[in-house]
């Protein structure tokens, strides 16, 4: 049985009120962005280093009736990372993972390795270079909060219920009943990936309607 | 050796998360166990409210104890509204403070000048004063020329603000007053004037009836005007709570937004046809006899009978006057019974009872009509008109949430009572889960109607003194109704205590009569002469010669914001008070302005942040909260409570040593708020509340003077009681704060509806869910046991606080009103007792077929303002709307990085099919022009938006976000979207109409 801990994301209930994605970046005090509206509400464009979690926007019919779907994306903390076992081979030190909580954590030393293979390991498309340090970068978890007993900033500030944290079992549990209530009005809806990852989505529509890496194609 | 926690936090800190252990040159792998420090470990933690929307989410401020300053600011997990949740404004607080381009010195732009030059406090309050005393001077009213006393200037005006605690508000509107100012005005105006306008002659209170929490409690959630899920993203904990117990969120706007993504049904509504939607809601209620009967008669003044003279007829009532556009309302009175009281038929049957009338009056609002008004199609206007009226039961609950869609219109009010009726029909008013709920915008913008920084009103609610009630009784006389009806509580029959404690709490010394005439007057004029209009039509024509623009920003928040901006230049000097620059401090520099040709001399006196200092603010919901300092103020900035405090202390120096114009209540305000050299905001908070001026016998109780007063009960009309707001009184008492109170504790009755009655203090009395007498049946049982507000035990009342304390059917329940009923026909107002519908003043119709009447014939309008009707020049309907990311104009928000960088730049949303037509494309840099002005925007092409058949033609409508102006850092070519808005409003309120209005767009 798989221990540690676990996010599982309610879609469903997502606003894309964008709290995640500033909470985030409020606990880590990142730097802001500079950034040009593009014809769209999504901004930042994508991933970076001083954006972990990124709402994604996304227009779109399902049955001829307009839907505006949110993916508040981040770092899926995968059970069995790929990203760690292409940096394992070079450095088993670069990415690391926590014990307690399964954490997927990238260090300083990820600056070494090949971003551009470690960010096609990913069936995910996290990972992202610092252009300033040359680390690669991406969702810790809070770790730092986590381990203290603290929720992550994301899930602590989601106003709906989107975001939950906490140990695996209740987690999966969670989010099974959830996907049966959902399917009574969205036969469609689905858990993304649910026994491979530790950030487990709840799509209410196709996932390839959210994003193209919201689920694992490959 | 181990790697210590200090230093692995610093690496994870510096390396933003990436965890860096290489320096260490250990073998980490397999990998083990660290423990991780938190950076707020060492911190001192306060509680605050957010300073954004009027959700009111609690804060957790994290302060260093070394620097003092902040480093973190989250949620509050023990609040019960936001339960430690908060949206990306609450979230981005810290930066706000701590990380933004803060004005921390006093700056000071000359005369002709085109720079600010950094001043210092001692420089700049004495010059202010100096200023503000020589206007005053210059331009005090003793008399009007009727000869009536007036005590007044009207060459100063104060603008704003909703952004400043309840304390703070309240003291500055009492040294406006002192200095005779008349001419006060503030986001209260802009924002849910029209909401205090409808509601209170709806229900008899001019605010949300219910509270946040107690949306979970709904059965179905109908969102007009509002989208609650971008503008109060924490409304969508509990709306998303109600919808997992099964209820249906419908929501109608014009444009498909966060709001319409969550709902069951969303509907595409024209801009300016909601009275259309809403007529057509009460006939389709009516004819399927789907209102509540026994709530009807019981509770609403339906069975009320009309007096002979109320006629209606092609869109005029009775009464109407064309030369002064003004309605005589004599002519709408009750027919009169035996003992004085109105006339009656409890069978509803009479056909000149209201009941009657009010089917007589919507008989019009036809499927076909409505659906050719609104472009909502016949059947999806069928269908949510059943779902929402299936809320007519009493195991049922539905309620309404709006906000500025509408409230900002020249039928605004009638908007509003439009929502009013239809609920009062369908039983929905005070029940849990039930309402009308104005999504009040800003942290304190109902505490700041509360405490009247508006022109109309003195705190509470009271009448503001006009020029023909030349002595307190005459005051009295003319605010005091009179009832014959014994089972009418007529509390406003109370009138004169609230005033006298008022005047006692402004002017102590003074005896009633004497304070009384300190008080400035109004002329007895419409109120919309004294209102945000009209202040920027006398600016413009330089009949004012000072400003205060307190924490707003009228030259982007407001309508025909050019104007206003043109209006600025014919000050002679500006007091600011804010954070940031703003486009209304920095007007002067702004598009078009040529600074060496503008005179006016401007004082930017820089504000703290919220977070910085303490006060209590009023959320919507009516919840006082109060907040406690966490830093201290950063740089040279200040409370505002200080800055009033400084710049009040220099002004009343100078009439102490020189004397001046009527200098007696400038002296005679009671302004003691001061410990230890510095604003005391519960200082304040006690004369707000009320204190036994001296020992006081009241219903039998006795108290000591200087006791506080416990309940707006104990107030007298004698002079013993001083308390500044009486609809605050409760809030600060001898057993402490209660505005501070962190209980969460309450009754499984009450805890089954979520009230959290020992959780701060909610006026009035503490009272969570008004009018919810309604709630309960004639033995005082709930008629919805399973949502029970209120409960008869056979001796007292049980759960909320009962709205008044009678027993079971001793009194109506609506005990604000004269008759004691909600109304359903609604006499107070200045364009009529039935809503009508009415174009907006620029439409794309040059006629409708509801009446001959186009547009409201009361409207408020200037002259030589031009209106785009059905012109080819200006083919689309427009709105404007906000953001999540951005609040109000955006002067705090876009100095927050983290903000900015979701919403950079103003852009304008548009249907595919106008896209095509103009050959736009999502990206592309596009001209809106109005008959007013023209902004510079980027499309956003978008399925949410399409286009409507209006009376069988197709209308395109576009829609902008108001919240980027000239100074939007990297906005380019950006400003306000208030350009295009023009400068027409409500005839009860004056609010503009800033939500639909005509425009061209094309590719820039």
């Amino acid at each position: 049985m798989v221990t540690g801990k676990s996010f599982f994301i309610d879609q469903s209930r997502c606003t894309a009120c964008r709290g995640c994605q500033v909470a985030c970046k409020q606990w880590k005090k990142f730097p802001w962005i500079n950034t040009v509206q593009m014809g769209s509400y999504q901004n930042p464009q994508d991933l970076g280093p001083n954006t972990f979690k990124l709402v994604r926007f996304s227009e779109t019919r399902v049955d001829n009736v307009v839907r505006w779907l949110f993916f508040p994306e981040q770092c899926r903390h995968c059970l069995d990372p790929p990203c760690k076992m292409t940096a394992d081979m070079y450095d088993r030190q670069a990415i690391i993972k926590d014990p307690s909580t399964g954490a997927v954590l990238y260090t300083e030393r990820t600056r070494d390795l090949n971003a551009r293979e470690i960010r096609e390991a990913c069936p995910y498309d996290i990972p992202r270079q610092d252009p300033a340090t040359g680390a690669l970068t991406k969702c810790n978890m809070c770790i730092d909060r986590v381990s203290n007993g603290l929720l992550p900033a994301c899930v602590k500030t989601c106003p709906t219920g989107t975001m939950h944290f906490g140990d695996r079992a209740e987690m999966m549990d969670m989010a099974r009943k959830r996907l049966t209530e959902l399917r009574q009005k969205r036969p469609q809806a689905t858990l993304v990936d649910a026994q491979d990852v530790r950030v487990i989505f709840l799509a209410e529509h196709d996932p390839r309607l959210y994003h193209a890496y919201l689920r694992d194609e490959m | 050796m181990s790697i210590s926690r200090r230093q692995f936090l610093k690496l994870t800190a510096t390396a933003g998360g990436a965890a860096a252990l290489s320096q260490l040159g250990f073998d980490l792998s397999p990998v083990r166990a660290y423990a991780y420090e938190l950076y707020t470990k060492p911190a001192k933690v306060t509680h605050s409210v957010c300073c954004y929307c009027a959700v009111g989410c609690g804060l957790l401020v994290f302060t260093d104890k070394r620097t003092g300053r902040a480093i973190n600011i989250e949620g509050d997990p023990e609040h019960p509204i936001n339960e430690g949740t908060l949206c990306p404004k609450g979230s981005s607080i810290w930066q706000t403070t701590e990380a933004s381009p803060r004005v921390t010195k006093v700056l000071y732009r000359a005369p002709h000048s085109d720079k600010w030059e950094e001043k210092s406090w001692a420089w700049a309050l004495p010059r202010i004063a100096a200023k503000v005393k020589a206007v005053r001077d210059s331009s005090f009213e003793l008399k009007n020329d009727k000869g009536q006393t007036v005590n007044r200037t009207r060459a100063l005006t104060s603008l704003g603000s909703a952004a400043i605690d309840n304390e703070e508000g309240w003291l500055y509107q009492a040294m406006l007053r002192a200095l005779g100012l008349v001419y006060i005005d503030s986001h209260a105006r802009i924002c849910h004037s029209s909401t205090v306008g409808a509601l209170a002659e709806s229900f008899g209170r001019g605010a949300m009836t219910n509270h946040w929490i107690d949306m979970k409690n709904s059965d179905v959630i109908l969102i007009i005007g509002s989208n609650a899920a971008e503008n109060h993203p924490i409304s969508f904990k509990w709306i998303t709570r109600a919808m997992e117990r099964g209820a249906t969120l419908v929501h109608i706007d014009p444009r498909f937004t966060r709001t319409s993504a969550k709902a069951d049904i969303h509907a595409h509504i024209r801009s300016g046809s909601d009275i259309a939607f809403f007529g057509g809601m009460i006939k389709y209620i009516i004819d399927n006899k789907l209102y509540q009967t026994p709530y009807v008669q019981d509770n609403t003044n339906a069975s009320l009978v009309l007096g002979e003279a109320y006629s209606f007829h092609d869109g005029l009532f009775a009464g109407f006057d064309p030369a002064s556009r003004s309605y005589d309302r004599k002519a709408w009175s009750y027919a009169t019974g035996e003992n004085g009281a109105p006339r009656e038929d409890p069978t509803l049957s009479d056909p000149r009872c209201v009941m009657q009338l009010l089917g007589a009056h919507y008989a019009r609002y036809d499927l076909d009509t409505v659906s050719g008004l609104t472009g909502v199609p016949r059947d999806q206007l069928e269908n949510i008109y059943k779902t929402f009226a299936a809320t007519g039961r009493a195991d049922k609950a539905g309620t309404m949430l709006y906000a500025m869609g509408q409230t900002q219109h020249t039928v605004g009010v009638q908007n509003i009572r439009a929502m009013a009726i239809a609920q009062l029909l369908l039983g929905n008013i005070g029940i849990a889960g039930g309402g009308v709920n104005a999504l009040r915008g800003e942290s304190n913008v109902q505490g700041t109607t509360d405490v009247a920084l508006i022109a109309e009103i003195l705190p509470g609610y009271l009448a503001t003194p006009r020029a023909s009630q030349a002595s307190l009784a005459a005051y009295n006389k003319a605010n005091t109704p009179i009832s014959h009806d014994p089972k009418s509580a007529n509390w406003w029959g109370n009138f004169p205590k609230y005033a006298a404690s008022y005047l006692k709490a402004v002017y102590d010394k003074a005896d009633l009569e004497t304070a009384y005439a300190w008080h400035p007057k109004l002329e007895d004029v419409p109120v919309t002469d004294y209102t945000w209009l009209n202040i920027f039509e006398r600016m413009q024509a330089g009949e004012f010669k000072g400003a205060f623009v307190w924490g707003q920003n009228p030259a982007a928040g407001g309508a025909n914001a050019g104007k206003n901006r043109r209006a600025m230049a014919n000050l002679d000097f500006m007091i600011v008070a804010n954070l940031f620059h703003n486009e209304s401090s920095d007007f002067w520099r702004g598009p078009g302005m040529n600074p060496k040709n503008i005179k006016t001399e401007v004082f930017f006196l820089p504000a703290c942040m919220s977070v910085e200092k303490s006060g209590s603010v009023a959320n919507s919901g009516r919840w006082l909260q109060w907040r406690h300092q966490g830093p201290k103020p950063l740089g040279e900035s200040k409370p505002d409570g200080d800055i009033m405090l400084a710049l009040w202390r220099e002004i009343r120096s100078l009439y102490a040593k020189q004397g001046g114009a009527f200098p007696d209540p400038v002296l005679g305000l009671y302004a003691d708020y001061l410990t230890d050299g510095a604003y005391d905001a519960e200082k304040v908070a006690r004369r707000v509340n009320g204190t036994f001026l001296k020992d006081t016998t009241v219903g039998g109780k006795a108290f000591k003077a200087g006791q506080q007063v416990p309940s707006f009960i104990m107030l007298t009309d004698d002079g013993s009681t001083a308390a500044g707001c009486w609809l605050y009184t409760g809030y600060y008492i001898d057993e402490g704060n209660q505005a501070a109170r962190r209980d969460r504790s309450q009754t499984p009755a009450q805890a089954n509806i979520g009230l959290f009655p020992k959780w701060t203090w909610s006026w009035p009395a503490n009272r969570r869910i008004l009018y919810n007498r309604a709630s309960v049946d004639q033995s005082g049982q709930p008629l919805d046991p399973s949502r029970a507000v209120i409960a008869w035990d056979g001796a007292k009342w049980e759960g909320d606080v009962p709205d008044g304390g009678w027993k079971p059917d001793e009194k109506y329940p609506f005990i604000m009103l004269l008759e004691g009923r909600g109304h359903l026909f609604g006499p107070g107002r200045q364009d009529g007792p039935f809503p009508e519908h009415y174009e907006p003043l620029e439409s794309p119709l040059a006629s409708h077929p509801l009446s001959s009447q186009r547009v409201n014939p009361t409207a408020l309008v200037f002259p030589e303002e031009p209106m785009a009707v059905r012109d080819p020049r200006f083919p689309y309907v427009c709105t404007t709307f906000r953001l999540t990311e951005t609040w109000q104009s955006n002067t705090m928000t876009r100095q927050t990085g983290w903000l900015r960088e979701c919403q950079p730049q103003g852009f304008c949303e548009i249907s595919r099919e106008l896209g095509d037509l103009l050959g736009v494309r999502g990206g592309d840099l596009v001209a809106l022009d109005s008959v007013r002005g023209t902004v510079y925007v980027i499309a956003m092409v978008t399925e949410r938006v399409r286009p409507f058949t209006i009376m069988g033609e197709t209308v395109h409508q576009v829609g902008l976000p108001w919240a980027f102006g000239w100074m939007q850092p990297g906005g380019g070519r950006t400003d306000s979207a208030n350009l295009l808005s023009p400068s027409v409003g409500d005839p009860n309120t004056g609010i503009p109409e800033t939500k639909a209005f005509m425009v061209n767009l094309r590719r820039a």
